[in-house]
């Protein structure tokens, strides 16, 4: 997923927790990113400072990156991603599209691109710390 | 824990007037072919048009279109490349013509990540090339696409009938919004689909005559508009865009 898309997601999500949760201010942000995603973090700081919203005025925004691995779904054998296996063309297809990762990585053990990305796929909003709406 | 993808899809699609989700249930009836070629019908009749090649694991409107050296530009996120006037996306540009094996799983999520990340801009219509199946593809845009209108290909055989029939029960039990359906390869005058769609209070689009001069015409656009097949779509668009501006009257005087 491209940062600025990850970011303007971020930003509208965090927003209506607050909403929700009646927060008058917002104080951190956590997000948690599969590293699968290749997600540039200096990028995705950037775009989410370009887009804080008056909520979010001080807001420190923390990134948590989760290393991937994976599982193959025909010989059980485990793997973690290494970013340098792939191409420069590959690593970006796999960044905005990370499903590609069925395409362009096999199974080190059996080849095979039936496995399951077992942890470090995709990018969750963990928490949105902030101050309570007095009364 | 929240997905933060989600939440940038209906931004993306905010300024689309309307989607317009071909498929069938069954394959080799020409879905993708009538959604590229009604694609360039309604550029043709001058209004703003994308098309979205949804069939992850088996694209082929690149191929009618005779995509070769674009790319999508990176500008916060991904705009597709214009080809023939058509804002055109598909997996094709992350997979380079690769087979892309995916699980449902891995289907719902690409679709999440490219929907999130493709900027439309301002539509008029956005077609969408739907693989066969009443599966992940379907299940994503009726979840993900609220409001896409359906237009449901047949053919006249059997077979066709029998597979589109049970999508159409299916769109029909989820009030999902249909614009009708189009008999495609028709050959002779048959009451197959007709028949069936009169039973479940469905609009008949017309017929598309069999062409045997089409699968020539593919991959030239200029040749592939000038068939018999494309003048039997383009009065499809018509008609697709009349249903449209009938549901919708304030879509007529924006054009």
């Amino acid at each position: 997923m491209h940062e600025w898309s990850l970011a303007e997601g971020v930003v509208s999500a965090a927003s209506r927790v607050a909403e929700e949760e009646g927060l008058e201010e917002i104080t951190e942000i956590v997000v948690m990113v599969g590293e699968l995603q290749q997600v540039d973090r200096e990028a995705l700081l950037f775009a989410l400072d370009q887009l804080r919203t008056p909520i979010m005025g001080r807001a420190r925004f923390t990134i948590e990156p989760i290393p991937a691995k994976m599982r193959c779904r025909v010989c059980g054998g485990e793997w973690s991603f290494r970013r340098e296996a792939l191409s420069g063309d590959e690593a970006e297809a796999v960044h905005f599209l990370p499903e590609m990762a069925h395409v362009y990585i096999k199974c080190p053990r059996c080849g095979s691109p039936d496995f399951e990305v077992s942890e470090g796929r995709g990018v969750w909003l963990a928490s949105v710390r902030g101050v309570r709406r007095v009364g | 824990m929240v997905d933060p993808r989600l939440e940038v899809l209906g931004r993306r699609l905010s300024a689309v007037d309307e989607v317009i989700a071909v498929a069938s249930g069954k394959g080799g009836v020409g879905k993708s072919v009538i959604s590229t070629t009604i694609a360039l019908a309604l550029r043709g009749m001058g209004r703003r048009v994308g098309l979205l090649d949804l069939d992850l694991t088996g694209p082929s409107t690149h191929l009618i279109l005779g995509v070769e050296g674009v790319r999508p530009v990176e500008d916060r996120g991904i705009i597709p490349p214009k080809l023939h006037g058509i804002s055109y996306m598909s997996v094709i540009f992350f997979s380079m013509d690769q087979p892309v094996p995916l699980r449902g799983a891995d289907i719902s999520n690409a679709i999440i990540e490219l929907m999130a990340i493709t900027r439309w801009g301002d539509l008029d219509y956005l077609v969408v090339d739907m693989p066969p199946g009443i599966g992940d593809e379907v299940l994503d845009v009726v979840r993900l696409m609220g409001g896409s209108h359906f237009l449901l290909v047949s053919t006249p055989s059997p077979l066709a009938i029998e597979t589109v029939g049970k999508l159409l029960s299916l769109l029909l039990e989820l009030k999902v919004p249909i614009l009708g359906v189009v008999e495609n390869m028709v050959t002779r005058p048959t009451a197959g689909v007709k028949g069936r769609l009169e039973v479940l209070g469905v609009p008949y689009l017309g017929a598309i005559g069999y062409d045997p001069e089409l699968d020539e015409a593919l991959g030239d656009v200029e040749r592939l508009m000038g068939t018999r097949f494309a003048r039997d779509v383009e009065r499809l668009a018509e008609e697709v865009e009349r249903r449209l501006n009938k549901i919708n009257p304030e879509h007529e005087r924006m054009k």
